[in-house]
């Protein structure tokens, strides 16, 4: 029982830096959803079941366009596909005794920052500590999608701008600590983030949607890294 | 049904088969070494592709996203924990917009 409460309350603390940040991008979110001409009701329904920045933004467009089921099917399997390798990544992450029940509710919480905190937890995962992060991140998600969709402009731009960042300097915060005593996650992380650049600026690497490139990518440097740099005990520990 | 609220079902259903499914059907430890490497590796190869160059275009100038992605990286590898790493890089961001605008 204490371990549960402790794993919760050091989730909803780290959750607050992401609840921080997903405020300011659902209200970005929320004022787009009400030039798509979505009610309040309809955005809030989509970010807390969707709970996904790229894949809700594309959705609008879809939806604004009344695009076919099957292209917004495809859509969202390309857009959110990363989701499937951190998932993949958490499951040697938990205790392979965890219930079902509890495998099924974390995974609603998988997004990139959820991820973040939850696998640089030292030892095993434990699931309230996703829990914790959950309650805190969810409802800023909901929170700031209904204030952009009703409002349009609450905050001011600075405020805005400067929240932006959170997430980034969570998600980096998540990152850099493991760099420092390991030459290869530092390596790692430099030649990502190069190649990531690359796909940005040059021309035909260009045209390749975001999703597609974390998964392309993901999968050569990661998959390269784990034939010549295998990590032969505690991996996860 | 509304035809909205249609669209937002099917994009949460397909969201979450793709979360769900790893994690529910994985159940067991994976021995194997390279597959437990290469997914060891993800998180930092998965995040570190979201975070450069998209950083740069996160604040209204991408100067000022510049000196929040160096205040992060500074104070994360310092150790600072996760929420002073965060606030940190959100002040910096605001202070250099302050002298920007």
């Amino acid at each position: 029982m204490n371990t549960k409460i402790r794993a919760w309350k050091s989730g909803v603390k780290n959750g607050i830096p992401i609840a921080m940040g997903y405020f300011a991008v659902a209200f970005t979110f929320g004022i787009l959803a009400k030039q798509a001409g979505l009610n309040p009701f309809e955005a809030v329904l989509m970010s807390v079941t969707n709970l996904t920045s790229a894949g809700q933004f594309a959705g609008l467009t879809l939806i604004a366009s009344s695009a076919a089921i099957a292209e917004v099917v495809i859509a969202q399997l390309i857009i959110n596909s990363r989701y499937f390798l951190m998932s993949f990544a958490l499951s040697q992450k938990i205790d392979p005794k965890t219930s079902f029940f509890h495998r099924s509710i974390m995974s609603y919480g998988i997004t990139d920052e959820v991820f973040g905190v939850s696998v640089s937890v030292p030892g095993k995962l434990n699931p309230y500590y996703v829990y914790g992060v959950m309650i805190v991140a969810v409802p800023g998600w909901a929170m700031g999608t209904l204030f952009g969709v009703i409002s349009g402009s609450v905050l001011s731009p600075r405020l805005m701008s400067a929240l932006s960042i959170a997430l980034f300097g969570m998600l980096l915060a998540v990152i850099i600590p493991q760099a420092k005593g390991n030459k290869i996650i530092a390596g790692l992380i430099v030649i990502s983030m190069v190649l990531s650049c690359a796909f940005a600026v040059m021309p035909i690497l260009q045209s390749i949607s975001s999703g597609v490139k974390i998964i392309i990518l993901t999968i050569l440097i990661a998959g390269i890294a784990a034939f010549v740099f295998p990590v032969k005990e505690h991996t996860y520990e | 049904m509304n035809n909205v609220i249609f669209y937002i079902l099917v994009m949460a259903v397909v969201t979450y088969l793709i979360r769900v499914l790893p994690l529910t059907f994985i159940r067991k430890e994976i021995k194997n070494v390279y597959i437990r490497s290469f997914l060891f590796y993800i998180p930092y190869v998965t995040l570190a592709v979201m975070i450069f160059p998209a950083i740069l275009e996160a604040t209204a100038s991408p100067w000022s996203a510049l000196v929040g992605f160096i205040v992060a990286i500074i104070f994360a590898y310092r150790g600072a924990s996760l929420v002073s790493v965060a606030l940190l890089s959100c002040f910096s961001v605001f202070v250099v917009e302050l002298f920007l605008y």
